[in-house]
Parts: C-alpha cells; structure tokens; sequence
C-alpha cells in the first residue's frame, strides 16, 4: 500500500494543457490505416457507371459485354440487386406528410441526378474495373432536369418523383408576429442566397468489405460506424450482429462522412454475391459529384424594428433544396436553423417556415454546421442591414438586442434555453483585439479620399447550438436515434487504462483529449492511458461524430464511467485498507484512510488485486471496469465574437481579408492547441464559403465543378492569418464544455461578406451574393453605379 | 509492361509495369508504401507528393515508367533514425488534424526548405499553394514550416 505522493509527484491537472496529440506520429511517418490503404487476401476492385444524366428514365441496360473484358471477376445493373438492395435510408422524417422518395442504392429506373450508380464491374485491380465500364451499354430516355427550387413547386415543372417536388413544410411560431410588425417603425425585408457547397474532406471516401461465413466486415471512411452498422442492417435485412464496421483512420469528414451510403450497401451486396472482398475507393471527380453537397437555400428574411433599434419581431421563410432524394438527415439539416435564427437576440416575436424541395441534383445533407451557418449567415447579415438603416454601428445595434450577461439561463423565442454565455465580454475582448476603433476612423478617411481601395467591417456576434443532443429533443423534433453517448473505462493489472469511447474521431483529437480528461478523472498518467475508437466490435455502442458533440456528450460519457470506476475501487480499497468505506477519501488516483494519509491505496493497485482476486469480500465482483451512457439535458451553446476586415478594390472587385480577428466562449477548454486548430480550420471553410466555392449545375443539370480546379478549395495563399482569443462562461455540464468543432464556420461567413458589404455601402450596395468573387464584387459596384448615374440625369426606367 | 528500376526510400525496385501505371499507384500497390496517400485526380490537392531525385513532384501526375532510374524519397523514408525538422515541426505546432494532406504537405515543404531555407511567411504560402489542406486552416502548417526552417530543416 502506497503513501501519499509527495507535492513535487503530484499531477498538474491535464485540463486545459496544450498536449501535443498521440495521434500524430503515425500521421506524420506514413503509417496511418486508411481505407484505401487495406489489403486483403482475394481482394477485388468495383467501379461504377454513373448516370450522365440529370434525369432520364433507362430503358435498355447490357452488362454483358463488361464481363468478357479481361481481369473482370463480374458486372452487375441495377436490377441484379433490385431483390436485396432495399432503400437508402433518411432518419429525419421531419414531419408525419413527408415524402420520402425510395431511394435505391442502384437506380434500376430512373435516375435523378448526375452521378446516380447504375451499374458496376468488379474486377482483379482498378485499372481493369474502371476500363471495363466502357464495355456497359445502357440506354436512357432523357426527362427534363429540375434545377432551380425557386420554380419546382410551380404547378407546370416537371416532377421528380411522381408525388412531387415537394417533401415537407415545417413551420414553427413564437410570439404574435402581426403585432410585433404591424405599426414597426421600422420593417426590412431581405433575400440571401445560400449557395450550394462541396464539403471535400482530403480523403476521399473508400469502402472495404469481406463476407466469411455469413459475417461481414466493412472498412469505411465514415464518420458514424455505430450508426451505420444499424443502418446497414436495416436496408439489407443481414442481421446486426453479423455486421462488424470499422472506420480506421478517417481523413476529415464535415459532415460528409456521417452518411449511409449507396456504395456501402453495395459493397456489402457484391462481398455477399462473390464470396470475395471487395474495395471501392472514388476519385475526387466521382466524389464532388455523388458526396452530399451542403446548404443550398433562398432564404427570405423580414425583420421588425423600433427606431431605437429593438428588435420586435423575425419572419423567415426558407426554399432548401433537397436534391433528388431525402438521405440520412437531409430535410432536418435546415430545420436545426429554426432554432437558430433568432440567435443572441431578444424580441417579441418569431416564425420560421421551411419548405423542403425536391431538384434533380446530388442531396444535400449535413455539412459542418449544418443548419446552423445558413441561419446565422441570414440574422448577422440582415443585423447589419439594420444596423445601416438606422444609422446605427452595427456592434451598437447587436448590444442593445442581445441577453445581458445576468440574464441566464435564458430561454430563447425559438425556445431554446441558453445555459450561460457572455457576449459583452467576448466583443469587448474581440473590439480591443481587432482595434475597431481605429478601423472605422481609417475606414472614414478611405470613405472622404474616394480610395479605390474601400476598407469594410464586418461583423458576426454568433452563438450556435451544439452538443448534439438531449434524445428526448431529437424526439420531439422526430429525429429517428438518439443523442447519448457511450464510453467504458477497462484498468489494466498492469496499471495502464484503456478507454473505448462510442465518439469516432477523424481528426479531432479524441486519443488525446480523452485522455486527458480520464487522466484527471482517475490521476492516472496521461500516457498510460489508450483511447480506442472507430469499431464496432471494439466499442459495441455508440452514436459517433458529428454536431460538436463529441466532448460535451462523449467527454461527459467518460466523466461518468470514471465515477463508477471510482465508486467500484472504494468498496475494494475499504476491504485493502480494512476499513469502512466510509472512512475513505478519494484524490484522483488514490484512496486514503481519512485522518491517516499515510494509510491508503492507488487505483492500479486496487486493479491489481482485482485481476488476482483473491481476497475480495464476498459478492464483490472482480473488476473496476465500468460502462456509463450518458445523455445530455440539453444542447450546449457556444458563442463568440467575429470582425473581418476587409480590403476591396472598387476597380478590380478583388476583396482582401486584411485582418480576422474572432473572441469565442466555447466554456472549458481541455486542449487548447486543438481548440485553436478546429477554430483555423472552422474559419477556413467559411471564408471559404463567402469568397471562393459553389457547386454550380448548368441547365441541363451536369454538375460544372467536378475537380478541385473547378470547385475552389482555398490554398494557403488564399486565406489570411487569423487572430483568436477566448473568454470563457462554463457550460451547465460537469466539465463545463460547450464544442467547436463548428464554431468558425458557422461565425465567419457572415462576417466576411458584412465586411464586404460594408466597404461597399456608399455605393449604395447592400448585398453581393456568395461567393463573393472578384467578377460578382466588380459586377455589384458597375450596377450601383450605372444605377446612380440614371438616378443622377433622371433617367431611370 | 515496360521494365523500371527506382530506388524508394533508399531500396531499389525492378518491376514491369503498365506503361500508364500512375507513380502514386506503383508507390501503394507495387511497392506497398501506403504513407502517400491520393486525394484527388486531377493534380490540384497535392496529397501525393514525394520527391524525385530530391524535388517535389505530385505522384499522380508522373507515370511510374517515367520514374525510371530514380530515387524516390517518400514520407516514409523521411525519418532516419529520429523524426526529420518538419516531421518534430508539424507535431509541436498542431500542423495536422486528420492528417491525410500531410505526408505531401511535409514532402512539398522540404522542397520549398531546400530552394529557400529561410521563407517569410508569405513565401511559404505560396510555396505550399499547390498543397490543399481541409482541416487546419494552414496557420499551424505555415508556423510549422517556419520552426522547420528555424531548426535548419533544409539541411
């Protein structure tokens, strides 16, 4: 039995250390397990043929000649699998009148957008299968594309399914909207357009399968094995516990990758039919056209105001382009936004409605942020207009609406209830950082010179909800899972702990991160403890990444496992020590004897005497080890605040971000070196969003950027440096952890474009559509003045 | 088939290839060097690179025949011993997240390190502009360059 370790032993508390990541060696030596990376045995190559239409209905399909080519093992159309394929599933039925259209994983058909599979060749090596699928003949009937939401629920566009282009209205209210608008001193009406995005993780999607004997293996570059495993078997009736899911190492997913895909039902078919494995792994060009794209929204926004700037009341009405069928939760995607748009701010009144809309594109689904960007773009975009309208600074404006400190918990007219927050403190924070007062005085002498080169602010006061989620709310909101997360601590007799966590990282750091909070919870070292992810046979249970929801649910998970571990040790201690229970004092990593500290005995110790196990009291079972699911009360709700300035050359168009400055509350940070990464990248993809990247369809429905020369991921050349700070209200959880995996994205977007939008007010513009590129920036200023110069000789039409 | 020999990572290779066998793909299928990951097919995102004969090519954009008599250095071969500068660089300032860019990252900054060992900033951004990177913003990877540097990483 051990004495209390000196001071100078004592642990720092590995909570809030900047801990370079476990992660990292095998990433950086080459020795990481991607899908694409495995070699089994017997190992086969699938490739697709994909419809080159739009849509058409097919009407002759000939897979035969691909099955003389050489090195092809088989060839399969649509209808080969027509008996087991099933349908891919949507687990968001939003409302009871939805349309959910079959969406099989093969189009046996008809096909409804570009990039739809409609027939395979496996064969001996890539290079075989890809040369093979010229050999496939198939004929189609072209139908008419529908592109433009705007127009789909037109009673004359054609249908894309035969019940419609319409899948669901989903409406919620607050507050009596008539009064709050009605005698407004002060009403705007605005219309945004959220573009369609590409999410575009590195790697590119990748599925492995064996079948042996009845039971499956699948790799999968996913964000969800735990999910996908049940879907899985949902969809093919092969029963769950003969499925296994492994997502090794996973190249970023955004969203992306929390997917049940019609190349992972597909792949388990063909290792089924063949009784060998098989691997397909897509090229990028395959994959901006058939990984689900994100956003895509007209939004229409009025807002009601007093002179003073008091919000009465917000009016949202919503287009969101579903694409061509309802994947995993594409129609609840914009309606996580409802409870977003009326973000920071107070009013009377609130009404949101979505109409969800049928096109003959790729389906959108969840990108980072979900929602959730898309709502925070329309507020802090049309705060700014307000702002302008009524002479106000916009930061003004924002602290005149938003819950004071001292007001929470506050719930929302959206009826949320905002746990803790401080927005006073992070602008302040945000203002000293990014010197705005120094910036409006620099941006009035630009104004008075008639500078070529205007300077805009933008502005974003952001708060987000995360830490997906309490399941009774995903209940409530028919949500088909749950929002619990699963974690189980194992003591090793050697004194080493492992921890298997239901959260599946791509990149976030959890084999880091979880280990420092277990280091705290149990004071064991942080290198003596493993995390293990990502497999289904090695963490049973689980509902994976996705919604900044991995510490706040999944960190919590971990902090009740060590409770029972903990609450376990004490009855085995008492027995070691001889002593009551009672009379025992828990300090992370060791019990003492209360008023005899030399007397006591440390967590491995007592795992020791459990693998033993030969003097335990009776009815004690041998082991510490314990499992906890913990299911969070509510969602949490980072904030923060965001300035953009930005540098646009009225002559060229051409918008530089000169300086980013962004102040985020994110509660307790247990890394802050991984906090700081996940809040770069986060503003990299919205940046992203609001200058550079759309995934545009021509009018016959092809999808125009298929390459990464086409859809414009930014390099390091295209993006600024970036100023972050922190303030910090604890979350009402025990860690105090809010998310942010998120944060940036969501924040920053708005903030660019308001900046823009700011340089270029004395135009008269008050809004250039995204992405703002240098020909849109250019366009938008030679229409405000062509507009000026009509007005000026009365000219005007 | 057409008959090559290439030394990777310090051992030599003979084998028939395919005249239109892509290097990444002799790379991760012939030789079995797995840390080369591809991230794209039209030689934009960069995650391939690896160096021949000492500078940085994009391994999708090279046929493995036109390799022929080379020496290929991977990420794999990067580490002799210990980890190279930008290997210890990009672990200690967070430069990688799920890591799948930065085997071509590291591989075209050694590159840029051996034609300019002490880059600004903006240097590096430009350098590494062939290099796409999802995750991580490229702040920590333009730090991380830069402490490469500082650590005579060019050497």
């Amino acid at each position: 039995m051990t004495a209390p370790a000196d001071a100078t032993e004592a642990l720092t508390p590995e909570v809030g250390r900047a801990r370079l990541r476990k992660e990292d060696e095998r990433l950086i030596t080459g020795q990481t397990n991607w899908t694409d990376n495995i070699r089994l045995p017997g190992l086969l190559h699938v490739a697709f043929l994909r419809s080159p239409y739009a849509h058409a209905r097919i009407t002759a399909v000939d897979v035969s000649a691909a099955r003389s080519e050489p090195g092809v093992i088989a060839a399969y159309a649509g209808a080969d699998f027509a008996a087991e394929q099933g349908s891919l599933p949507c687990a968001w039925p939003v409302t009871p009148d939805i349309v959910i259209p079959a969406h099989p994983p093969m189009a046996t058909d008809e096909v409804r957008y570009v990039g739809e599979a409609v027939a395979c060749v496996v064969a001996r090596d890539r290079y075989a299968a890809a040369d093979a699928l010229a050999a496939i003949e198939i004929d189609y009937e072209p139908l008419p594309p529908v592109l433009d939401i705007r127009t789909a629920l037109n009673e004359d566009s054609p249908k894309v399914h035969a019940a419609g282009n319409k899948s669901f209205e989903w409406p919620f209210a607050n507050g009596d909207l008539a009064a709050a608008f009605s005698g407004a001193p002060v009403v705007l009406e605005r219309h945004y357009r959220q573009q369609r995005l590409i999410p575009a993780a590195m790697e590119p999607r990748s599925v492995v399968c064996s079948c042996v004997g009845g039971e499956f293996t699948l790799w999968s570059a996913t964000q969800i094995p735990h999910v996908l495993r049940v879907m899985l078997a949902m969809v093919t009736g092969i029963p769950e516990q003969n499925i296994r899911v492994i997502a090794p190492d996973v190249g970023g997913g955004f969203g992306s990758k929390l997917q049940v895909t019609a190349e992972e039902v597909l792949a388990l078919l063909l290792a089924r039919k063949l009784g060998r494995p098989v691997k397909w792994t897509e090229t990028r060009s395959e994959g901006n056209m058939t990984v689900h794209h994100g956003r895509d929204q007209w939004q229409r926004i009025r807002i009601a105001a007093d002179r003073d700037g008091r919000v009465r009341g917000l009016d949202v009405s919503l287009l969101a382009d579903m694409g061509a069928y309802l994947m995993l939760v594409t129609p609840g995607v914009p309606l996580l936004g409802a409870f977003m748009f009326p973000a920071i701010y107070k009013m009377d009144a609130y009404s949101f409605h979505c109409t969800g809309v049928f096109t003959t594109k790729m389906p959108t689904d969840a990108y980072r942020g979900a929602g959730r960007p898309e709502a925070t773009f329309g507020i802090e975009r049309i705060m700014d207009e307000l702002a302008a309208e009524l002479g106000l600074d916009p930061l003004e404006l924002r602290e005149r609406n938003w819950i004071r400190h001292e007001e929470f918990p506050y719930t929302t007219i959206a009826g949320l209830t905002y746990d803790s927050g401080n927005y006073e403190a992070a602008t302040a924070k945000a203002r000293e950082l990014f010197g705005y007062d120094e910036l409006r005085k620099e941006q009035q002498q630009r104004r008075a010179d008639n500078d070529p080169v205007q300077l805009g602010i933008g502005v974003s006061t952001f708060t987000e909800m995360c830490g997906l989620a309490p399941s009774r709310v995903l209940g409530s909101l028919a949500y088909g899972a749950g929002g619990w997360e699963q974690a189980s601590i194992r003591m090793l007799p050697t004194g080493k702990v492992e921890v298997v966590t239901g959260s599946s990282a791509h990149g976030q750091g959890h084999e880091t991160a979880w280990s420092q909070i277990v280091a705290d919870q149990l004071g064991v070292p942080f290198e003596d403890i493993r995390v293990l992810h990502g497999d289904t046979q090695v963490s049973p249970k689980g509902m994976d990444t996705y919604g900044s929801r991995s510490l706040a649910v999944g960190g919590m998970a971990l902090v009740s496992a060590c409770d029972k571990v903990v609450e376990k040790a004490k009855v085995i201690a008492a027995a070691m020590l001889e002593v009551a229970a009672s009379d025992l004092e828990w300090s992370p990593g060791r019990f003492a004897v209360r008023g005899d500290p030399d007397q006591g005995v440390t967590i491995s110790e007592i795992a020791l005497a459990t693998f033993a196990a030969h003097n335990l009291p009776d009815g004690v079972e041998p082991t510490i080890d314990a499992d906890a699911t913990y299911d969070p009360d509510n969602f949490s709700f980072p904030h923060g605040t965001h300035l953009c300035a930005t540098e646009v050359d009225t002559e060229t168009g051409f918008v530089k971000i000169r300086s980013y400055v962004c102040v985020d509350d994110i509660g307790t940070v247990v890394n802050p070196l991984i906090v700081e990464g996940q809040v770069h990248g986060g503003l990299a993809q919205g940046i992203a969003q609001a200058l550079y990247e759309e995934a545009v369809y021509d009018d016959d429905g092809n999808l125009v950027t298929t390459t990464l020369a086409d859809y414009l991921v930014p390099s390091a050349s295209d993006l600024p440096s970036y100023v972050t700070g922190r303030t910090e209200s604890r979350a009402a959880n025990r860690l105090g952890v809010k998310g942010v995996g998120e944060a940036g994205t969501i924040a920053s977007t708005p903030a660019v474009v308001n900046a823009i939008v700011d340089a270029l007010r004395p135009f008269g513009i008050d809004d250039v559509p995204m992405p703002c590129t240098p020909e849109r920036v250019w366009r938008a200023i030679q229409t405000a003045r062509s507009d000026q110069t009509q007005g000026t000789d009365g000219g005007a039409a | 088939m057409a008959e090559i020999t290439v030394s990777v990572d310090g051992v030599k290779y003979s084998d028939h290839v395919e005249p239109r066998l892509l290097l990444v793909h002799y790379l991760r299928e012939v030789v079995g060097k797995t840390g080369t990951p591809i991230g794209c097919d039209t030689s934009n995102c960069g995650a391939c690179t690896v160096l021949l004969d000492g500078e940085s090519v994009k391994s999708c954009a090279v046929l493995a025949v036109q390799a022929d008599g080379t020496e290929i250095t991977t990420i794999e071969g990067m580490a002799n011993g210990s980890l190279h500068p930008l290997q210890e660089a990009f672990h200690a300032e967070h430069a990688l997240q799920c890591g799948y860019c930065t085997p071509g990252m590291i591989m075209a900054a050694a590159d840029l390190l051996r034609e300019n060992p002490r880059p600004s900033d903006a240097e590096i951004r430009e350098g590494l502009e062939g290099n796409l990177c999802r995750c991580t913003g490229y702040e920590n990877i333009v730090r991380a360059v830069r402490r490469a540097a500082a650590a005579g990483a060019s050497a």
